[in-house]
């Protein structure tokens, strides 16, 4: 995706007015750090691995999963990098800072937790050959970026899952270049939208083990919301058909929409503003907020017209930065199911 | 209109300057009393959280290195890798302060000033220089560091707080960790700690929790006298009013036969009052601040004794203190004045002009009932009551009904001394006495407070203090205690002790469930030093020699109350092991259970438990040489022995400063409540000249008279005081059986100290005769053509 999320920054730059710029802190200017170039070309495995001299970054896993019932299950697994200067550092003295999220949703049930950690001391980084990202014992690694590993754990679950990739990566916008703004605001972003999925949530009840689908999104960027952007609603969708779509809204003063339609061997398309329409049809009371967890998503031009119902609308994360996140499935013009992100409900 | 009301009414003011003095000075001085003790109580507890909260100390469990030197930072990722939700903390000194870096990012919530949630600004504290947060003379001691400072007041004092990079910086300490602190929620899946880092051990939180507790329980000493200086105060102020109001009736009654509207009057006289609290008030805050200010060293010193915690000896002016101060005084006098204005409202406008002095105890039958109706609700409350409230609600119920019943049953035992009185002067003197009772309830009342307050909280601090030397010397009887890091430690312990020590007792423990409840259990070694010294709430007979021969097992008290054990009652200790319960010991500010094993039955059901702590019996004067034969040939760390007569001596001193701070109170209040016993005789002395003029007519000197006046003030004070004792045991006993077993579960077993009730109330007979002594002389230098005055004047 996209725009996502968070925070850190937020939590992290500029508290206090944090609310005041955008989601998070997401909308401040730039500063000294260093802005997307629409002329980039992102290299792989280079650009698998972070980027300190941009203020924000995040390694965004998601995945929909099934146990041996048939159950539907929600994962998900973050790693956020927040830099309070644009350089990188050793020991206690670098001004780059991480925080982990991490994630399972079931029907009844969507447990959360966080971590945060600063770079220079070991404790959480990514490193790119052998790809390791990584927050204490959080970790999604492997030999190379299409087969790895992923584990996180809390106070009351855990995970350890494999990734497989099944196809290739896909670039959003141009080239990777993703525009967040009519005033240009914009961010590096690419996803990895076909990994398949087998291992084993531990929950209060008992270890399950899944199957599924994973999304990984990465982006970096040091200002990707303008200063009127109050948040946005993200979907990534996987149909039936195979066909995929990222869409996403900013909340402004006038809504801003982006797409990138994803055929089932990898071929996308990007949409522009205005192509991709997202309307809520119901809204749900979580954590004293009025949350749409059940929409109408719309691209005209591929045909797409279904209603996004979540799986579980108290998918809340309670974090430092709180946001909503969690499963949902589709019915109407595809059938299918994928993943819901709404941030700046306050 | 107005403006003559006003100053008609100002004017009794300007007459009667003393009058002035003495009803803002009662004003101020309940305020002092109140405000003082509200002030030691706030800034102790605001200094101990601040020091507790900054250090983590107790509240969290922390992991060190097993032979007490740093940890190496590799060591810390190390952990947090394998999934330990630890957070790093280095200390050292720099320039006389502490310097505690942390890591804000990991902490868990509360520790350091920035947590990440808190607000505060995370991105200074940690990008380039860092900050330092401290008080201000904490940081001008670290100006040179370039360090940016960021003032905190609530730090603790001598202490600053900053990121673990820079601290490790200005300690030069790169890489290096004293302690990691646990967060209480960690994840699923985590490998035990002996396999990640071998020579890392973990301290369960416990530890400080005691000191928690016992902290709880000295600052529920302050904030019952807070309380009780609270009730001594209202009366004071109750008192001023009413003397105010008292007085000025006459005028009251010119001003409305001259036309001025009731309502202008009572509007003008409550606006007065008012003023006149604010002003009193804002003296009573100053005062109680000096009295604090002159209080709180002993009182910092005796929490940094007790708990290592440094309080600051220093006191800040807080605006809370100003607040509750003037609050007091406004909220305190508007009770008072209400009864006063309301009567002043009702007051027939013929008849008003008469002072009401004598006027009998005309609701002595309501206020009878009324104190036994509260004094059975307190007793209701002590037997049926439960929680804290309940506890508090008890003793206000006590204190008032007790005060209340004061002036009855003065009355009454007034009342037969008059019939058995035989000689005139004798019987006068009970009648005239019986007499100003009403005049002088409220400052008797008063008087009683203080004494009870005096009587209940020196019991209390002075049984406390009993229970805990004793406690002490059952827990530390032997004279030197040691701790081994590994077992070839140990084991080089055991034989250098061998050749030095009388006696080593191992001390052996292991963490377990125990009846439902979190317990230690313990194995003793059969030894003198445990049946010497050991006291039992209960026990069986015979109750060392059944222990030794492993029939049964000792518990204490907090385990033998939540687990709702009985003396003789099997016990599951394990599984496989179920003994009876033969004692119970008190165990005095231990959050948990307590189990005690013979030593026998503790190494065969725990045989993987090693000793690593042991008591030494050593003959006092060889204390030193066996600390130095252990440093040379063991390699004990000084800091691994505890020399028991210096944590004896430290705890006592810390008693006797306790001891400075309760009786400098006690004064204070005592000599409080005897002011506002002068100024109900200053009243009295001028309304009662028409009663003394005939006897002295009929040949009793002024001499006499004033003799008498000086007697009846310490014959009332006797009487207060006999009635204060029991009310003040009833308050202590509510105090250590009720309010702190409501607070802490463990009761205090409760002593009498005769003596201190007797020294006591020769202070409050003092404080009476010394109120009484300026109005007999007085009267004794009065004119006689005042005296003659009385008749020219009969109406």
């Amino acid at each position: 995706m996209n725009v996502r999320m968070l925070l850190l920054g937020l939590l992290l730059l500029l508290p206090g007015q944090a609310m005041a710029q955008g989601f998070a802190g997401l909308g401040s200017g730039p500063g000294d750090f260093a802005t997307p170039d629409p002329d980039r070309v992102l290299e792989f495995p280079a650009d698998h691995g972070a980027h300190p001299a941009f203020r924000i970054e995040w390694w965004y896993l998601t995945a929909n999963l099934t146990g041996p019932d048939g159950t539907p299950y929600g994962l998900q697994w973050t790693l956020f990098r927040s830099a309070l200067a644009p350089r990188d550092g050793e020991g206690w003295d670098t001004p780059q800072l991480w925080m982990g999220h991490a994630a399972v949703t079931t029907p009844d049930a969507h447990f959360v937790t966080e971590r945060l950690a600063r770079g220079g001391i070991g404790q959480a980084g990514v490193q790119i050959a052998p790809f390791s990202a990584w927050i204490d014992d959080w970790v999604m690694e492997g030999p190379d970026f299409d087969r790895m590993r992923l584990k996180a754990s809390g106070p009351d679950f855990a995970y350890d899952v494999g990734l497989t990739a099944t196809g290739p990566q896909v670039l959003h916008g141009r080239q990777g270049y993703s525009v967040k703004s009519s005033a240009g605001q914009a961010s590096h972003y690419y996803s990895q939208p076909f990994f398949q999925v087998s291992g084993t949530l531990t929950l209060p009840e008992g270890d399950v083990p899944v199957t599924g689908a994973a999304w990984l999104d990465r982006e970096w960027s040091s200002q990707p919301l303008a200063q009127d952007q109050r948040g946005w609603d993200w979907f990534s969708l996987s149909f039936e058909s195979g066909d995929k779509l990222m869409g996403f809204v900013l909340r402004g003063t006038a809504d801003y929409t982006a797409a990138t339609w994803i055929e089932a061997d990898g071929t996308a398309t990007a949409y522009p503003d205005g192509a991709f329409s997202a309307m809520p049809l119901a809204r749900h009371s979580v954590a004293g907020r009025e949350v749409p967890v059940d929409w109408r998503v719309r691209l005209p031009d591929q045909g797409v017209d279904v209603t996004v119902k979540a799986l579980n609308p108290d998918a809340w994360m309670d974090t430092s930065v709180p946001y909503w996140e969690g499963p949902v499935v589709l019915s109407g013009s595809h059938g299918g199911a994928g993943y819901l992100e709404m941030t700046g409900y306050d | 209109m107005t403006g003559v009301l006003i100053r008609a009414l100002l004017s009794h003011w300007w007459r009667n300057p003393l009058q002035l003095i003495t009803l803002l000075a009662g004003l101020a001085l309940g305020t002092a009393l109140w405000s003082g003790v509200q002030a030691i109580n706030a800034e102790a507890r605001a200094s101990y959280d601040a020091a507790a909260a900054s250090l983590g100390q107790g509240q969290y469990a922390h992991i060190t290195a097993r032979d007490g030197g740093p940890i190496r930072q590799e060591t810390y990722v190390l952990l947090r890798r394998a999934g330990w939700l630890v957070s790093p903390l280095i200390e050292g000194d720099l320039r006389g302060v502490r310097i505690i870096g942390v890591d804000p990012l990991t902490a868990p919530g509360g520790i350091g000033p920035v947590a990440p949630d808190g607000g505060a600004d995370l991105g200074a504290f940690l990008a380039g220089a860092g900050q330092i947060f401290g008080q201000a003379d904490t940081l001008a001691a670290l100006a040179e560091t370039g360090v940016q400072g960021v003032m905190s007041p609530d730090a603790a004092p001598g202490t600053a707080i900053t990121d673990i990079g820079v601290a490790q910086r200005l300690l030069g300490r790169e890489g290096q960790i004293d302690r990691l602190l646990v967060a209480p929620e960690q994840p699923l899946n985590r490998p035990p700690l002996r396999q990640i880092a071998p020579d890392l051990t973990e301290t369960a939180a416990q530890d400080g929790t005691d000191v928690a507790r016992l902290t709880d329980s000295f600052h529920l000493n302050l904030t019952a006298f807070g309380l009780l200086s609270f009730a001594v105060g209202l009366f004071i102020v109750h008192g001023a009013i009413g003397l105010a109001f008292e007085q000025r009736r006459p005028m009251v009654r010119t001003l409305r036969a001259l036309g001025a509207p009731l309502r202008l009057l009572i509007a003008a006289m409550a606006a007065e009052l008012a003023v006149l609290a604010l002003v009193a008030g804002a003296l009573g805050v100053a005062a109680g601040y000096v009295v604090a200010a002159a209080l709180l060293p002993d009182v910092a010193a005796t929490l940094r004794g007790l708990y290592g915690a440094n309080v600051s000896g220093q006191l800040a002016l807080r605006p809370e203190w100003w607040l509750s101060g003037l609050a007091i005084a406004v909220a305190g006098t508007g009770v008072a004045a209400a009864g006063s204005l309301v009567s002043l409202a009702r007051m027939p406008l013929l008849a008003g002009a008469h002072p009401r002095a004598w006027a009998m105890a005309r609701r002595g039958g309501r206020q009878l009932a009324v104190s036994l109706g509260l004094l059975a609700l307190a007793a209701g409350l002590a037997v049926y009551g439960r929680g804290l409230l309940a506890g508090f609600a008890m003793l206000g119920a006590l204190l008032i009904g007790g005060a209340l019943l004061l002036p009855p049953v003065l009355s009454t035992v007034l009342r037969l001394a008059e019939a058995r009185a035989r000689a005139a002067v004798a019987q006068w003197f009970w009648a005239d006495t019986r007499q100003q009772v009403p005049g002088l309830s409220l400052a008797l009342m008063a008087l009683l407070l203080a004494m009870a307050a005096n009587v209940g909280v020196s019991t209390m601090v002075s049984s406390f203090r009993l229970t805990f030397t004793a406690f002490l010397d059952q827990r530390l009887a032997s004279e030197l205690y040691v701790s081994a890091t590994d077992a070839a430690q140990a084991a080089r312990i055991v034989s250098v002790a061998a050749g030095a020590a009388q006696a080593t007792l191992p001390i052996l423990a292991v963490d377990r469930q125990v009846a439902g409840q979190p317990a230690q259990v313990y194995g003793a070694r059969d030894h003198a030093t445990y049946r010497d010294n050991w006291r039992f709430l209960q026990a069986l007979p015979d109750v060392w020699n059944r222990l030794a021969r492993g029939e049964g097992v000792l518990v204490n008290e907090q385990l033998y109350r939540r687990g709702g054990l009985s003396l003789g009652e099997p016990l599951a200790v394990t599984p496989a092991l179920t003994l009876p319960v033969l004692g119970i010991y008190g165990d005095y500010g231990n959050p948990v259970g307590q189990v005690i094993l013979a030593e026998a039955e503790f190494r065969r059901e725990f045989p993987d438990v090693e000793a690593l702590r042991f008591g030494l019996r050593v003959a006092p004067d060889d204390v030193a040489a066996v600390r130095a034969a252990l440093t040379a040939q063991a390699g004990v760390a000084e800091a691994a022995m505890i020399d028991q007569a210096a944590i004896k001596a430290l705890s006592l001193s810390v008693f006797e400063r306790t001891f400075t701070v309760t009786t400098a109170l006690n004064i204070l209040t005592l000599a409080v409540a005897g002011f506002a016993m002068l100024m109900s005789l200053l009243t009295l002395a001028a309304m009662r000249l028409p009663q003394l003029a005939p006897v002295w007519a009929l040949g009793l000197t002024r001499a006499r008279l004033a003799g008498l006046d000086l007697l009846r003030a310490v014959v009332l004070a006797t009487l207060t005081g006999a009635l204060a004792l029991p009310l003040g045991l009833a308050l202590a006993w509510a105090l250590l059986a009720v309010v702190n077993v409501e607070a802490f579960g463990w009761r205090l077993p409760m002593y009498l100290f005769p003596l201190d009730y007797l020294r006591l109330g020769g202070f409050a007979l003092l404080a009476a005769a010394g109120a009484a002594m300026w109005p007999a002389w007085q009267l004794w230098r009065i004119p006689p053509a005042r005296l003659l005055g009385v008749f020219r004047h009969e109406r």
